[in-house]
């Protein structure tokens, strides 16, 4: 069954890959290339003499307790943000999957906020979720600190994940939507005049058919909660990292670092410590998680 | 396949608006200024540049917004570094070290000296000039856009609560508190966490030391202080007066600044910038009575000059010759008593030379309604001349440093953290910061 386009001769092929070649070089790599040398040395921001410092940046890194914060956090924010991302992507796609009457507009409606700039929707629920003047302030007023994020860190923790999974969930929603679309009609028919109800069926057949599905989306959101550019701007727009360090993910911590605090080889440690991390993150749900996955 | 075609169209498109981008000719020299001022004042940037351009025929300056003084820094470092530097750049007060020991710019005094202007240096507020100059004096960039900070009160309430005194003293601004609370009003005094009038302006008007080797000004090697002077007395008696509800934060992150919640009539009280002065009452509604005074001291104070904020222009190395020669135009341009007078009406922001500030006292500027009270920025900028502890703030990283107090005040405020604990925590990470910047540094001096 296998289909394969084969080229005669390697140069076309070649040619064709040039272009994604160039971009992965001059966007991936180099930058890459320049981060590893800033990470050994103290790069003054203007440039200049740049004096060879060993792994003097990562220890720094290393014995800064508030970097083991923001890794705590990071990991929190990241697995929390997947696992709401794509649990409401999933209800959403299966709700708008049994195609029941008037559900066409939905499939649009839900993936509208993922058109929205991470900043801007954290702009938003900053003013949404503020607690003296926004949806909480009247249960703030009978139960003061009942939703504070201004205060607590837990509870800021919660906003940026709020507004990190609405955004993604109109993502993981139009991937779930065209996996649940390949699952064949018949089985859940079948499963239907068998007597099973809409949850029985989600949970016995289309959701181990999504597997693999679920899998992609899980490596991606973790890495986009990691590292996104979307999780910089939700968090420097809503808590700007506070309160006292509640919400500084790493991420967040490495932009600041680098260019509010202009200590360019201190980021680039902690970048190559993240790049790190996300490698072995992404081993892992490859080695681990993978291979349960597909039905065979 | 489809990939790749995609992909090629898109390259090719990047290398036709590549190709395509405009090599017109001009017989004017262009050269460009970057600013980071952005929304009204940023309009009043783009006049002052259009004014410019049509007063003589020589030059054509092209101004760009950066959107942000943090995003001007690190877009003319960028910049610089990709060797495509603007000639003139905006930069606030705490790039101000970072642009010293860059050795990427042209000093002030330099350029006007090479092109053939004379300027007067001692024209400028010293409070002002400081700042931006060497320790011998002489100016790195240009003075341009100059506040500090400043104490508002809505003088209607403080009448509708039997307040008769002017809150000149620490002590007056809490009895103040009280008796606008005991009439109702539920937020006497707002603050945030922002270190620049609550740490950096109380400090100088007090003289107390922020860091030693005179606040950086005599070497890289300076360490913070701040957790052993009046400073921590200072917080505690806001953490006091917190706890009692008669100061009361506001941050953007609980749904209202400091400014909103003065012009809303929410709060009594602030200490904001000069620069606001327009915004407040240009905000609150027609007919409220409020107040401009310089900032409270504490009781038998011997009240110092407060630091200037705001940004100036530095001119910036490796750009061909003829752009030097209409950059010293523009700032000659701008220096002159009418453009001075103009910016300062138009913006808010104080005149930054004697001769400027002495036209618009003449003109009688200051005693019209909207712009009352702005003259008070300048008293209090020069209210002494400038010592060890007054002059200015020169420490390297200090946008992080300001950052972690900022931090630690959210501890203290927000979490009921230790004030001497916490501060001293924030000392040490502020000392750290330091340190890694002189080793950044290294071998490099003060001059």
């Amino acid at each position: 069954m296998d289909k394969r386009a084969a080229f005669r001769s390697w140069w076309l092929p070649s040619l064709f890959a040039l272009p994604q070649i160039i971009l992965i070089l001059l966007f991936f790599y180099w930058p890459a290339v320049a981060v590893l040398r800033w990470a050994f040395t103290l790069e003054p921001p203007f440039g200049g003499a740049a004096e060879f410092v060993g792994f003097t940046n990562f220890q720094e890194v290393f014995a800064d307790p508030l970097y083991w914060n923001s890794v705590g956090i990071s990991l929190a924010f990241a697995l929390c943000g997947t696992l709401a991302t794509i649990f409401i992507g999933l209800v959403l796609a299966l709700a708008v999957d049994r195609q029941l009457p008037g559900s066409a507009p939905f499939r649009f409606l839900y993936i509208l906020p993922y058109a929205i700039a991470g900043p801007a929707a954290g702009m938003a629920f900053r003013f949404i979720l503020s607690p003296e003047r926004g949806l909480m302030a009247s249960a703030n007023a009978a139960f003061p600190d009942f939703w504070n994020p201004a205060k607590y860190g837990s509870h800021a923790l919660i906003l940026v994940i709020i507004v990190f999974a609405w955004k993604w969930a109109g993502y993981t929603f139009i991937f779930l939507l065209a996996g649940l679309q390949s699952v064949p009609r018949s089985l859940i028919e079948a499963a239907a005049m068998d007597g099973c109800g809409p949850i029985r069926r989600a949970v016995d057949i289309q959701i181990p058919l999504l597997a693999p599905t679920l899998f992609f989306l899980l490596v991606i959101m973790m890495t986009e909660g990691f590292v996104g550019a979307d999780t910089y701007g939700i968090v420097a727009r809503t808590t700007d990292g506070g309160p006292n360090h509640g919400t500084d993910v790493m991420v967040y911590r490495i932009v600041e670092e680098a260019f509010r605090g202009l200590n360019y080889s201190g980021a680039s440690a902690q970048s190559l410590v993240l790049i790190g991390l996300i490698m072995i993150f992404t081993f892992i749900q490859f080695r681990f998680i993978e291979r349960q996955v597909h039905y065979k | 396949m489809r990939v790749s075609v995609t992909t090629s169209v898109f390259i090719g498109l990047m290398a036709s608006v590549a190709l395509g981008a405009p090599a017109a000719a001009a017989e004017k020299t262009k050269f460009e200024f970057w600013y980071g001022l952005s929304g009204d004042l940023g309009e009043r940037v783009q006049d002052a540049c259009k004014k410019f351009n049509d007063s003589q025929s020589e030059f054509e300056i092209v101004c760009t917004s950066q959107n942000g003084y943090d995003t001007t820094l690190q877009n003319t470092i960028a910049a610089y570094r990709a060797k495509k530097q603007p000639a003139i750049t905006q930069i606030y007060d705490a790039g101000t070290l970072d642009m010293m020991l860059s050795g990427a710019f042209v000093p002030a005094k330099k350029l006007m000296a090479d092109n053939g202007y004379t300027i007067d240096w001692n024209n400028y507020f010293g409070g002002i000039a400081n700042y931006y100059a060497t320790a011998k004096g002489e100016l790195n960039s240009f003075p341009f856009n100059s506040s500090t900070a400043m104490f508002y009160y809505n003088a209607d309430a403080f009448q509708k609560a039997g307040i008769d005194f002017k809150p000149d003293t620490w002590e007056q601004v809490e009895e103040a508190a009280r008796k606008l609370k005991a009439a109702g009003y539920e937020c006497p005094l707002a603050f945030n966490f922002d270190t620049w009038a609550l740490m950096e302006q109380f400090s100088a008007i007090h003289n107390q030391p922020i860091a030693t080797k005179a606040n950086g000004y005599e070497g890289l090697d300076a360490e913070l202080v701040v957790n052993k002077t009046k400073f921590v007395d200072h917080v505690k008696f806001f953490k006091k007066m917190a706890d009692e509800k008669l100061f009361v934060v506001k941050t953007k992150q609980l749904g209202m600044d400091i400014v909103p919640a003065f012009t809303s009539q929410t709060c009594q009280m602030i200490q904001t910038s000069i620069a606001d002065h327009g915004t407040i009452g240009k905000t609150l509604p027609e007919g409220v009575k409020w107040e401009v005074a310089m900032l409270p001291v504490w009781k038998g104070t011997e009240r110092q000059n407060s630091l200037v904020g705001g940004a100036s222009l530095w001119v910036l190395a490796g750009r061909p010759e003829a752009e030097y020669k209409g950059a010293a135009a523009f700032l000659n341009y701008l220096a002159t008593p009418e453009m001075a007078e103009w910016w300062s009406t138009v913006t808010g922001y104080i005149p930054v030379t004697k001769t400027g500030f002495d036209a618009m006292k003449a003109n009688g500027f200051y005693d019209k309604a909207p712009y009352k009270g702005r003259e008070l920025a300048i008293q209090s900028l020069s209210f002494t001349p400038t010592s060890e502890n007054t002059r200015g703030i020169r420490l390297g990283g200090f946008t992080q440093i300001r950052k972690e107090f900022a931090t630690a005040l959210e501890a203290i405020f927000m979490q009921n953290a230790d004030v001497q604990a916490e501060l001293d925590k924030t000392v040490e990470r502020g000392n750290a910061v330091l340190r890694r910047f002189e080793k950044t540094y290294a071998g490099q001096t003060l001059n």
